[in-house]
């Protein structure tokens, strides 16, 4: 540390950090808007059942539900982690 | 003719909502329009004081709504401006003083009486009255800071604003919907410390309609009871003036977003 350190580098800005945050929770909002209330119960169980078999974040399931000329497709999927086979 | 309806909205409190609907309404009928400014927030009035006209409320919004007094009687004559009305919010506890027939019976009223404009001052959150508040609007001004959980309140009640009101439910088409930025600071912008314009524009996906600084005198007008906008000589009211002219369909642009660098006479005798 020396006097001279606060020439060197700034922290990175909080305003960036802020927008980055902000794009993120955004679009997965987004994404779940108009969507049944039981959606997010949902996501949850059925992270429990796959955890069962693989590890996997909540952030690795993600649930779409989308109108498709008058019926609706609920679409889920799960980014498996790599190199890792599911436990028997 | 009915009178174009705006509602002035935001999820999050405390972020300039009736600041803005009373510089809006004041604004809109500096312009020549015939406008009535309701507060929706029932239990909490405010606008009153904003507008300074607390003392002299007689009957409220909920009182039309149930059928104790007359929209003329309710509606406050404005001091400054002869065909601005202010409709004052209940102080009732009962959050269910307001209907939906009783808000449509009221706007009906207005339009009957000529108005051409009606701000509707929502309160915060998602509820009832700010449902209310939106259901039968033409346009929008979505009212947000440059902070995050603003940011993301926004985003929600831009939704619903697609969604939930009586033009979506129609298929009337879309209502006009306009972000008005306030509380901006650009030196801490610059610093990289607040969220810039451009950034909320990127987020939201939708353009402003106007950038309001961070300034003192809008405490000192809410403090005196005169809307910002009437302060001429303060960027926040010229800034709230710019805004009302986009919103009648002028385009001008964009003013105070910039660090201002002050002169040397500016730095020796202060602004």
């Amino acid at each position: 540390m020396g006097i001279l350190d606060f020439l060197k580098r700034k922290p990175e800005a909080s305003a960036n950090v802020a927008k980055e945050r902000l794009r993120i929770i955004v679009a997965q909002e987004r994404s779940t808007r108009g969507a049944p209330d039981y959606l997010p119960l949902m996501r949850n169980e059925l992270l429990e059942v796959i955890k069962k078999y693989v590890q996997v974040d909540i952030d690795a399931i993600s649930i779409n539900l989308e109108h498709d000329s008058g019926h609706e497709v609920l679409e889920l999927s799960v980014a498996l982690p790599d190199g890792k086979p599911a436990a028997g | 003719m009915t009178a174009q309806i705006i509602v002035v909205t935001s999820g999050k409190g405390g972020v300039g909502k009736t600041t803005t609907s009373a510089s809006l309404a004041t604004g809109l009928a500096i312009a020549g329009k015939k406008v009535a400014v309701i507060d929706f927030d029932v239990g909490l009035r405010n606008l009153d004081l904003i507008m300074g006209c607390e003392r002299r409320v007689v009957y409220d919004f909920v009182n039309v709504v149930h059928g104790e007094a007359t929209l003329k009687q309710s509606l406050i004559k404005d001091k400054r401006h002869e065909n601005l009305y202010v409709l004052a919010a209940s102080q009732t506890r009962d959050k269910d003083a307001l209907t939906q027939e009783g808000v449509e019976k009221v706007l009906d009223g207005l339009s009957a009486e000529g108005f051409d404009y009606v701000v509707c001052d929502s309160p915060a959150g998602i509820e009832k009255g700010a449902h209310l508040a939106m259901y039968f609007a033409d346009h929008a001004v979505v009212v947000v800071n440059p902070e995050v959980s603003s940011v993301r309140d926004s985003d929600r009640i831009l939704g619903l604003l697609a969604s939930k009101t009586r033009r979506a439910e129609r298929g009337e088409g879309a209502i006009t919907q306009h972000l008005l930025l306030t509380r901006y600071n650009p030196t801490r912008v610059a610093a990289g410390e607040m969220l810039s314009v451009k950034d909320v524009e990127e987020i939201l996906g939708i353009s402003v309609v106007g950038v309001i600084p961070e300034s003192e005198n809008v405490l000192a007008a809410s403090n005196a009871g005169v809307p910002v906008i009437l302060d001429e000589n303060s960027m926040a009211g010229q800034a709230y003036s710019d805004t009302v002219a986009r919103i009648l369909g002028e385009e001008r642009p964009l003013r105070f977003t910039e660090v201002t660098k002050k002169g040397f006479f500016q730095r020796v005798f202060g602004s």
